[in-house]
Parts: C-alpha cells; sequence; structure tokens
C-alpha cells in the first residue's frame, strides 16, 4: 500500500530552521577565521598555532552541527560521527604514540 | 525532525518513488566517514613529516601566499552558506530560490578553483611542482612539505570539481522538478558533501598557509 505525503504535511515534518541562524553561524565561522589568522600572523610561532589548534575545532563543529544540522538530528548521527572521528584519533594517537617516543 | 518514515511518493510524470531520507542521510554519512578517513590519513602524513622536519616546514610554508588561503576559506564558508539556504528554500517548496542560491554555490566554488590556479601556476614557474628537478633537489623537508601541499590540496581541488558536477545535476533535476520539496534528499545529501569539502579546507588552512 502506498501513502502519498502532501507538500503541506512534509513541510510541517520539516520544521525548516530560519535562514537568519545559519546567516549567524557564517558569521561566527569568519570571526573565527579572522581570530585564527590574526593569531598566526601577530603571534607567530607556539601562540599562533595554539589559537588554531584550540580555533579550528570549534569551526569544525559549528559547521557540523548547524549547516550540517547535526544538532537537529537524531543522537545517533552525533554517536556516529564521534565514532569515526574516535577510529581516527586512535589511528593518529597511536602512530604519535609511537614516532614522538623515537 | 522527529518522522522520517519511509514512504513512497507520487512524482509529477506520474513516476512512484521509494523515499527513505533516514536511510538515505545515514548513507550519505557513512561515506562522508570514509570521506574523513581518506583525508585523517593525510593529515597524519602531514603531522608526521611536520615532527620531523618542524623547521623546513615553517620555511617552505613562508612560500605559500597567505591571502588567497584566507580568501579561499572565505569563499568556501560563504559557498556553505548558500548551499544551507538552498537546502531550506527547497525545503520550504521555494524550488526557484533554491536554484538561485545553488547558482550562488557553484559561482563560489568556481572562484575558489581559478584562486586555486593562480596558486599553483605561480609555484610552477617558480618550478615548484610535483617531478620538478627543483623540488627534488630542494631540503627534504622542505620538498616533503610542498608534495604534501600539492597531494591534499590537489585532492580536496577534485572533491571541489566533484561537488560542483553533482550541483550541477542537481541543479537541473530542481529545474525538472525531479527534485523538490516532497523529495529533496538528494540535495540534502549535496549539502552534507559540500560541507564536508569546507570542513577538510578549514583544516588545510592553518597547516598549509598559517604555519609560518
Amino acid at each position: 500500500m502506498s501513502n502519498s505525503n502532501t507538500a503541506a504535511a512534509h513541510a510541517e515534518e520539516h520544521h525548516v530552521l530560519p535562514d537568519g541562524l545559519f546567516i549567524l553561524v557564517w558569521v561566527g565561522l569568519v570571526v573565527l577565521t579572522g581570530i585564527t589568522v590574526a593569531g598566526s600572523v601577530f603571534f607567530p610561532g607556539q601562540v599562533g598555532i595554539a589559537v588554531a589548534i584550540i580555533v579550528t575545532p570549534i569551526k569544525a563543529t559549528l559547521i557540523l552541527m548547524y549547516f550540517m544540522h547535526l544538532k537537529y538530528e537524531k543522537p545517533g548521527f552525533v554517536i556516529m560521527f564521534l565514532v569515526a572521528v574516535g577510529i581516527l584519533s586512535v589511528f593518529m594517537g597511536l602512530t604519535f604514540f609511537d614516532y614522538l617516543l623515537r | 525532525m522527529s518522522h522520517e518514515a519511509s514512504s513512497t511518493m507520487d512524482q509529477p510524470h506520474g513516476h512512484v518513488v521509494h523515499v527513505d531520507p533516514e536511510g538515505g542521510k545515514t548513507s550519505m554519512w557513512l561515506f562522508l566517514f570514509t570521506e574523513l578517513l581518506l583525508f585523517g590519513g593525510l593529515f597524519l602524513i602531514y603531522g608526521v613529516y611536520r615532527h620531523m622536519y618542524e623547521p623546513a616546514f615553517h620555511h617552505a610554508a613562508a612560500e605559500l601566499n597567505k591571502v588567497m588561503g584566507v580568501t579561499n576559506t572565505l569563499v568556501l564558508l560563504t559557498s556553505s552558506l548558500t548551499m544551507v539556504l538552498s537546502v531550506n528554500s527547497l525545503q520550504r517548496n521555494q524550488p526557484k530560490r533554491s536554484m538561485n542560491f545553488l547558482v550562488i554555490t557553484l559561482l563560489l566554488s568556481a572562484v575558489f578553483l581559478v584562486i586555486k590556479f593562480f596558486e599553483w601556476s605561480a609555484k610552477y614557474h617558480h618550478g615548484i611542482f610535483p617531478g620538478t628537478e627543483h623540488l627534488h633537489a630542494m631540503e627534504h623537508g622542505e620538498g616533503l612539505f610542498f608534495n604534501l601541499y600539492f597531494m591534499m590540496t590537489g585532492l580536496h581541488g577534485i572533491h571541489v570539481v566533484i561537488g560542483m558536477i553533482v550541483m550541477l545535476v542537481v541543479l537541473a533535476k530542481i529545474r525538472s522538478g525531479a527534485v523538490n520539496v516532497n523529495s529533496n534528499g538528494i540535495l540534502e545529501y549535496t549539502g552534507l558533501y559540500w560541507h564536508l569539502v569546507d570542513l577538510i579546507w578549514i583544516f588545510l588552512l592553518p597547516l598549509f598557509y598559517l604555519t609560518t
């Protein structure tokens, strides 16, 4: 048995978020990019690198949560993503565990 | 976003299509995880070689144009925004607006590739390109940096081109009505792919351009 959804019903199910929210996220991303660049230009060396290491994951989180909609999906999607990142972290962590102690 | 049951939808032209939003989305995310591991592996290589050749990497990074790198970052970030706005528009049953935003996304992607072209050709004219004598004669660490640069931004660039091709196909499908408010998964998944491309670049930027 097939059932067809009307456009109205589908739009209801979707709860489309306002454009303004995403524009705000974009502004945040641009500002964070500015901070990263300023950090590396005005504080080259360890400080600049530290700024990048801290700020870049924040930018990534904004993109994942809002642009890629993870904040509004079932928690299962976030868990899946964290598992993938976890696997990658294990690869990187164990590799460096070796290299850093050589 | 709690009800995403699969169902059959009546499409224009009388076709009945099985739509499974949650299954489709999960599948797309699984593919994105493979992409994460692909680029993650390359980042790992970068990390190890940087650890081994720290000063050489710093020195080589100075040759890259920060302005172009940052501009490209802003271009991609904006293209991600226009992509989201395209998806949103279609979900609000505004296909024309959706197509407009998709076209803007395509234009921004093209701008990205043009800037990349200028970057690469500048390097090429200085003899810095995979396979050149000059690159081979460089200090080992510097050579590694540039090979990694071309490899990773090149692979990323290929992903941009693929994304653009997919966007063109989806654009045509929105125009024909095949992709619409009731069946917009393809556009949404294209968006997810595009955001990942943006995400990868966000990590490439500090590694290659902001290292000095």
